[in-house]
């Protein structure tokens, strides 16, 4: 098995950033329409990491316009350029499937405050996965990503107002 | 014909360029040492035969050591035949896991896992019994197995509980997805069959 385990040593995805159930992730994936390229934003709770070695997946699950939406992921996914860890979690599972059942106020996450943590969050959770990541956006600065970006905010204002709604209902 | 032969080392799962991940068998194929080239004139038929895996030269006695001394290689575990039209080799001629190449198609033949004595269920996927509507111990049974006083017997053939597996069993056409020849492996695909560790025999497909 050990020989199989270096096989997979090799597609592996390096400095990826750590992280766990009930964190929210910025996951950077690589889209290719015909032969352009560029890059879409998801942004979600992760709600379970599963399997080792290439086979390791994580699922990210967010509300979009009042649906629920969840990808999985291949943590080593060549299609993956980049993970960024926005929120710390505090959760006491670590699969979050219950998330499923509830809606607006009740679905938010507490955020978990570790001091040591806290100012590395928005440096080093923002680790690039890949050395060359960080030029090919600059390369690719085209209006998908900037419009990716804003199309994010847009659902997260919607979330926002969703559940203010929702609680207005309440 | 290329044929080498292998041990199934297991599975797992790689990406191509485009991010598409592919489930692969890791299979440690060669160096491969041919022992004896067998010749229409001399044997009947034509082949090479190969020796695979290392095994402790104690384990051999004389007459089987002197085998693989004529050929000048290593005592090995295994020795199989690889048929061959045009004779391109000869005794002591390695055989190597790049003789295939990425993108190729090949045939990969092993012994199927032995899964003992298993019912028509798992065996032949009969769909079993009713597990309700007052049924009691018929979940898993095969059903009717005949006719009545005439015939007055099962049929030969029929379909019914036994040892299953350990048979031979050849994949045809599977994708070459990535060639190590350092290493010797070759990553193949989808399953093969077998245990992890059992021999298998690579060969190129004449499929596509």
């Amino acid at each position: 098995m050990k020989r199989v385990q270096q096989i997979e040593k090799s597609y592996l995805t390096q400095n990826l950033p750590e992280f766990s159930s009930g964190d929210t992730l910025r996951v950077h994936v690589k889209i290719k329409e015909g032969d352009k390229e560029r890059i879409q934003v998801f942004q979600g709770i992760v709600i379970g990491r599963r399997g080792s070695g290439t086979g390791a997946t994580f699922t990210v699950r967010k509300m979009s316009a009042g649906i629920g939406v969840e990808r999985i992921f291949p943590l080593h996914s060549p299609n993956i350029d980049r993970i960024e860890r926005i929120k710390i979690g505090s959760v006491r599972r670590a699969k979050l499937n219950y998330l499923r059942e509830l809606t607006g106020k009740s679905a938010r996450i507490k955020e978990r405050i570790v001091e040591a943590e806290k100012k590395t969050t928005k440096t080093a959770a923002t680790v690039v996965n890949e050395e060359n990541a960080e030029p090919k956006l600059d390369e690719v600065p085209d209006v998908s990503e900037t419009a990716s970006d804003g199309a994010s905010e847009d659902t997260t204002a919607q979330l926002n107002s969703a559940e203010e709604t929702e609680s207005a209902k309440k | 014909m290329k044929e080498i032969l292998g041990k199934k080392l297991g599975m797992t799962r790689v990406f191509r360029d485009n991010g598409e991940a592919v489930p692969v068998t890791v299979i440690e194929a060669g160096p491969c040492y041919v022992v004896q080239v067998k010749t229409k004139e001399k044997d009947g038929y034509q082949a090479y035969q190969v020796g695979f895996g290392s095994q402790k030269e104690s384990r051999f006695n004389k007459p089987s050591k002197k085998r693989f001394e004529n050929a000048n290689v290593k005592p090995t575990r295994y020795l199989r035949e690889i048929k061959f039209d045009e004779s391109e080799l000869e005794a002591g001629a390695e055989i190597k896991a790049d003789i295939f190449k990425e993108g190729e198609r090949v045939d990969v033949t092993g012994i199927s896992r032995g899964l003992g004595f298993s019912g028509t269920m798992k065996r032949h996927h009969f769909s079993g019994g009713d597990k309700t509507h007052g049924q009691s111990d018929r979940w898993r049974a095969p059903g009717s197995i005949g006719q009545s006083s005439d015939p007055s017997r099962v049929f030969k053939g029929m379909k019914m509980s036994g040892r299953m597996g350990k048979d031979k069993v050849t994949v045809l056409n599977l994708e070459v997805v990535r060639v190590v020849p350092d290493e010797n492996l070759i990553l193949v695909k989808g399953p093969v069959p077998g245990f992890n560790g059992s021999l298998v025999k690579i060969r190129n497909s004449n499929r596509r």
